[in-house]
């Protein structure tokens, strides 16, 4: 049993692996294949994979995340502006500070649960935000965004010798630029290496144990458990993949800026990993996946696009679609993702995962729930 | 002292938009076991409202610039005011107020949709998934707002008799300097209104008789043959009527935008967290008090010692009491301990 639920892992993990470094192949067809929407997917699958880890693991539903994506790409900037434009520090640096911040805001919020937790962690991310904004502008640069600038220090590279010139240095990996399509598997690689963690924590006792405080902490505790430990290590460990997640949107794109903390970066992470399915191990790219690439789509349409979509439409039926349309485009489609989310808790609370299990239920066995439609047994007996 | 007293009534009036805020989650809460974050939508909404009457009053039409005589100008003029230049005018003048007997039809009709096509569906959901599609609802109301009027905030003015200050200082007798918008005074004595008929109407009528009944012990209220089921939904009706009516009046003290909604809802639940969960007075109670906090923690000589506190005072006091008194000033045992 263990054995085979061992290799159906690495087969799973392998297949992972395969199916994101060969995505410039694969999703050429859909025209997804260019490297800054493939980063994005890549990115985000981080940030989803961490955060299903405190959610999807231990169903504390943590409203703040954003808050360590935020801090990671504050530290990733820093660090290219003082120390190296070399990245692996910069990655190292995020993930160290947005576990220490991750520890300290769940060390506080995790002495409630539930809704209070919800709302404790949605309040430290907008006192984040807030103070992003304000007080901590020296470290933040406020509105602007922190952003590199030709007298920035970076006393390692300095060292080396490594002198940029005249123009804004960007971000490598030893040489190799972090932008387009090295950039992507940069992304990717990490990905790869945070879903192989993720795999390992699932599957290990860690993981076990998370999953009996989802189904019933209280019983956990009767068993004399301490579960606190292990609640506030996937916390840390979430907010550890957000700060990841973070350093690599400044390793594409080396600025920050504190609209990144906002509660609505904190929503779309949760709708990411609930339309994937939270709780597996897939589920939470996927969903990343497809939010990321209906956002470029969606964005992309105005007006214009709209009317030559539509023009085959009689005049006044073409101006009726076109405007309700329009809603849900462009500007709108942060209409469009609070649908989907509704429409996702209301009707698939499993997600796409468990849509899809539930599709192939229906191929393999005839009737996978007997419980379903007992009435049209009797009227059909075949 | 004059600052500190301006501090105070500033901070009684963010109180009051808080306590009006949360009182309307507690009693959601309280009744429906529904954890409702879009209830700051609701707020927003019911700033819109006034917004939205506001335009229809003053759709406007072109009418013959008398004051310039070399040639033809033509000027925009209210409709209402060019047909009847008096009544109209004073219309036109006093549309927040009348505002708030447009809204709270609306309100009302917005809650009892909302909790029948939707909260109704998650009682038996966990919280997450409540919180959840709640969440997703407000974004869907902020994203129309913002389609239809548009990212920028909308000021809206209070009536023009109430448009200046109030000398607060000679009535108290501390001289001339303590001046105060008439607006936010009433907006003051409106929420101390609205807040003590809630209480009223909780405890004085049948029917808040039975909705109390119904927070204590829901199972057996309707055993009793009460169909409390209705009763509830109707309280969402009426808490989402109070929200509507702190946007309403909130307006010409802040221009409503789209997202106005979500900054006061993330408060507002920290101040139900700090009062007590399922607590009414608890709730109102902790409204006022930090906003107040926030509005002391703004001041200039309190920012220079500790800069920024004014950002995060709230989110302190919340932590402070979380820790200290894990079920917030005035909260019961056994309410929603989970």
């Amino acid at each position: 049993m263990t054995k085979s639920s061992a290799t159906s892992d690495w087969v799973l993990f392998i297949a992972f692996a395969a199916a994101v470094l060969t995505m410039p192949i694969w999703l050429a067809p859909f025209g997804a294949n260019y490297p800054d929407l493939m980063q994005k997917f890549a990115i985000f699958g981080v940030f989803a994979i961490g955060f299903n880890i405190l959610f999807g693991l231990t169903g504390y539903l943590s409203f703040g995340h954003a808050a360590f994506l935020g801090v990671g790409s504050y530290t990733a900037v820093w660090s290219f502006k003082l120390l190296t434009m070399n990245v692996l520090p910069a990655v190292l640096f995020s993930i160290v500070v947005a576990g220490l911040f991750a520890f300290l805001i769940g060390f506080i919020s995790l002495r409630r649960s539930g809704i209070y937790f919800s709302i404790l962690t949605l309040a430290f991310a907008q006192m984040s935000y807030n103070l992003a904004y304000s007080v901590l502008t020296p470290i933040t640069n406020g509105e602007t965004g922190l952003q590199l600038s030709l007298s920035d220090a970076r006393v390692l590279d300095a060292m080396a010798g490594i002198s940029t010139g005249r123009s804004l240095p960007s971000t490598s990996l030893f040489g190799v630029k972090m932008s387009g399509l090295p950039g992507f598997y940069f992304c990717a690689v990490v990905l790869i290496i945070g879903f192989f963690i993720a795999l390992r924590i699932t599957r290990s006792p860690f993981g076990t144990m998370l999953r009996g405080i989802k189904s019933n902490q209280t019983r956990m505790s009767y068993t004399g458990l301490n579960t606190r430990p292990y609640l506030i290590w996937a916390f840390v460990i979430s907010g550890m993949y957000a700060g990841l997640a973070g350093s690599l949107l400044a390793v594409t794109d080396p600025l920050a800026g504190a609209e990144r903390m906002q509660w609505t970066a904190s929503g779309e992470v949760v709708l990411m990993t609930i339309l994937g399915g939270a709780g597996t191990l897939l589920g939470p790219v996927l969903g990343a996946a497809l939010i990321k690439y209906f956002e470029n789509i969606f964005s992309a349409f105005n007006q214009g696009t709209l009317n030559q979509i539509f023009d085959a439409l009689p005049d006044g039926l073409q101006n009726i679609v076109v405007e309700v349309v329009s809603l849900f485009v462009g500007d709108g489609w942060h209409l469009t993702l609070g649908l989907l989310f509704m429409i996702t808790v209301i009707f698939l609370p499993g997600g796409i995962m468990e849509g899809m299990r539930r599709i192939g239920g229906l191929f393999t066995r005839k009737k996978p729930q007997p419980t379903s439609s007992s009435t049209t047994a009797v009227v059909d007996p075949s | 002292m004059d600052a500190l007293i301006l501090q105070l009534l500033n901070g009684l009036d963010k109180g009051g938009a808080y306590a009006l805020i949360a009182l309307g989650l507690t009693l959601v809460f309280g009744t429906l076991g529904v954890v409702n974050f879009a209830h700051g939508a609701i707020f927003m909404i019911g700033a819109f409202c006034a917004v939205t009457l506001r335009k229809i009053l003053t759709i406007s039409t072109q009418v013959r610039d008398e004051s310039i005589t070399l040639f033809e100008a033509y000027k925009e003029v209210p409709i209402l005011e060019a047909k009847y230049p008096v009544v109209g005018s004073i219309i036109v003048d006093y549309s927040v107020p009348l505002a708030i007997i447009a809204a709270i039809p609306v309100m009302l009709a917005l809650g009892l949709l909302m909790e029948r096509g939707l909260i109704r569906h998650f009682y038996k959901r966990p919280h997450a998934d409540q919180i959840l599609v709640t969440f997703g609802l407000a974004i869907i109301c902020q994203e129309i707002i913002r389609h239809y009027f548009g990212a920028n905030p909308i000021p809206q003015a209070a009536p023009a008799i109430v448009a200046g200050s109030a000398n607060i200082g000679a009535f108290l007798g501390l001289g001339d300097n303590v001046v105060y918008p008439w607006w936010r005074l009433i907006y003051l004595l409106f929420s101390f209104i609205v807040i003590a008929g809630v209480f009223a109407f909780l405890q004085f009528t049948t029917f808040g008789m039975v909705v109390r009944a119904g927070m204590q012990d829901r199972e057996m209220v309707g055993l009793l043959g009460i169909d409390i089921q209705r009763r509830f939904t109707i309280v969402f009706g009426l808490a989402s009527v109070v929200a509507g009516l702190a946007g309403v009046m909130y307006t010409p003290i802040l221009p409503p935008d789209y997202h106005m909604g979500m900054d006061f809802l993330v408060l507002s639940f920290v101040v139900v967290v700090v009062g007590g969960m399922g607590s009414l007075g608890g709730a109102v109670l902790a409204g006022f008090l930090l906003g107040i906090l926030q509005s002391f923690a703004s001041m200039n000589e309190i920012k220079s010692i500790v800069p920024g506190i004014d950002q995060i005072i709230i989110y302190l006091v919340a932590v402070v009491v979380l820790l200290v008194r894990p079920r917030g000033l005035m909260g019961r045992k056994g309410v929603m301990e989970d």
